[in-house]
């Protein structure tokens, strides 16, 4: 009660005022942005992935899910060369980033580094596997 | 009275618990069902099958280095192998070799003309008791149990070189550099690697894998016979079993598997 009323009488006006300030500085950053949020990238699928209409997985489980499924992929092609991946309505894959998944998402521009820069992860896939395996032939 | 009501809390209780469990039990059986459960990873059709993969080089139809010519340009090709500038740092998965370093525990102080003369293809043994695997830190060289192919997992190799110290064979290259520029043709089907990992033959498991023989067996003109070393029919055992050969630095118990009719 003592601390109260020393509040109420002497410093009310100082408190209130940097409450004020404080709370103006620390939402600065969120009023000021409102209403302008990065857009999401928009991707574009070639005519041959459009054609096929589903990928390996799901899109959404593709979304979400597709690092780990080349990492299952890559582990097992190279440690139990099992090369292919049966989806769960039957068709069949050979599990192959360069040879399939690139086949179809041939655009690595539009397709693979849209998201990854918007996520602004850099996967250092392209490093060794090189895009794009039939644009040049 | 009492023992009514009793009854009542007991079974809204156990009523509750139902309720509560359900969503509980649903997200299971839908986790389950997304997962890997469904999913078969297998091999393909056409894939070869061995217990242990093994090479037999006939050196007696070798006679001059453009016999080996084809064969170490159809791998390297293949397989995005850069040709680099300075012999340092030289990448090669299969490449030429007098007699003298290919056999150094083999030499008589006098040779037939043969072997003083001929090239000797060699590469990576692809050893029973592989010393580099031993060596590897991070398990990204591997003796693969199914088929005994010594391979590399390049996305774990930490260019530590603890492989090529242990490999006798110096079958092992370091990318001291990023190889891409020095590559003539790539070939888009097969990955390049990057700077700071090494890299050796892998006995073209990635061919092997869709009924393929290596490439260098294919163009080498009968010089190389590929096949299953523990398949007493396979063609690798009747010329094993028809000639006398020998192997790169026996005495050192790697037992390569890579045989030599000399």
């Amino acid at each position: 009660m003592n601390d109260k009323k020393i509040f109420l009488i002497k410093d009310k006006k100082y408190i209130i005022a940097g409450l004020v300030v404080f709370i103006a500085l620390f939402t600065f950053p969120f009023w000021y942005n409102s209403g302008k949020a990065a857009p999401g990238p928009e991707i574009k699928l070639t005519e041959k992935a459009k054609a096929a209409k589903e990928c390996v997985m799901p899109t959404a489980y593709m979304r979400a899910e597709h690092m780990q499924l080349l990492d299952i992929w890559r582990h097992s092609v190279v440690r139990n060369s099992d090369n292919t991946y049966v989806n769960p309505s039957g068709k069949a894959f050979t599990m192959s980033l360069s040879n399939t998944c690139l086949d179809c998402h041939s655009n690595k521009a539009d397709f693979c580094d849209k998201c990854h820069d918007y996520a602004s992860v850099r996967p250092y896939c392209f490093d060794c596997h090189i895009d794009n395996p039939k644009e040049i032939k | 009275m009492e023992s009514s009501r009793r009854r009542f809390l007991t079974m809204t209780g156990v009523a509750v618990l139902g309720i509560g469990a359900k969503p509980v039990l649903d997200v299971l059986a839908a986790g389950q069902a997304e997962g890997a459960g469904s999913v078969e990873l297998k091999k393909g059709d056409g894939a070869l099958k061995a217990k242990q993969w093994a090479m037999v080089v006939d050196t007696r139809k070798i006679n001059k280095a453009s016999d080996l010519e084809p064969m170490i340009s159809a791998c390297h090709k293949i397989h995005n192998v850069p040709k680099m500038e300075t012999k340092n740092h030289e990448i090669k998965w299969i490449w030429e070799e007098e007699y003298h370093y290919a056999f150094p525990t083999e030499i008589n102080k006098f040779l037939s003309e043969h072997a003083e003369h001929v090239p000797f293809p060699v590469l990576c043994n692809h050893c029973e008791n592989p010393p580099c695997v031993r060596a590897c830190p991070t398990k990204a060289t591997f003796k693969r149990e199914l088929d005994g192919i010594v391979m590399m997992d390049f996305h774990r190799c930490i260019g530590c070189r603890f492989c090529m110290a242990a490999c006798p064979y110096g079958a092992r290259s370091f990318n001291f550099r990023d190889p891409r520029p020095f590559i003539k043709e790539t070939n888009k089907e097969y990955p390049t690697r990057m700077k700071g990992v090494v890299e050796k033959c892998n006995y073209c498991a990635e061919r092997i894998a869709i009924g393929k023989m290596p490439a260098c067996v294919e163009v080498s003109n009968g010089i190389l016979t590929f096949g299953d070393l523990y398949d007493p029919q396979s063609a690798v055992r009747a010329l094993l079993k028809s000639n006398f050969t020998i192997r790169r630095k026996q005495s050192l118990g790697t037992e390569p598997t890579v045989y030599y009719i000399v």
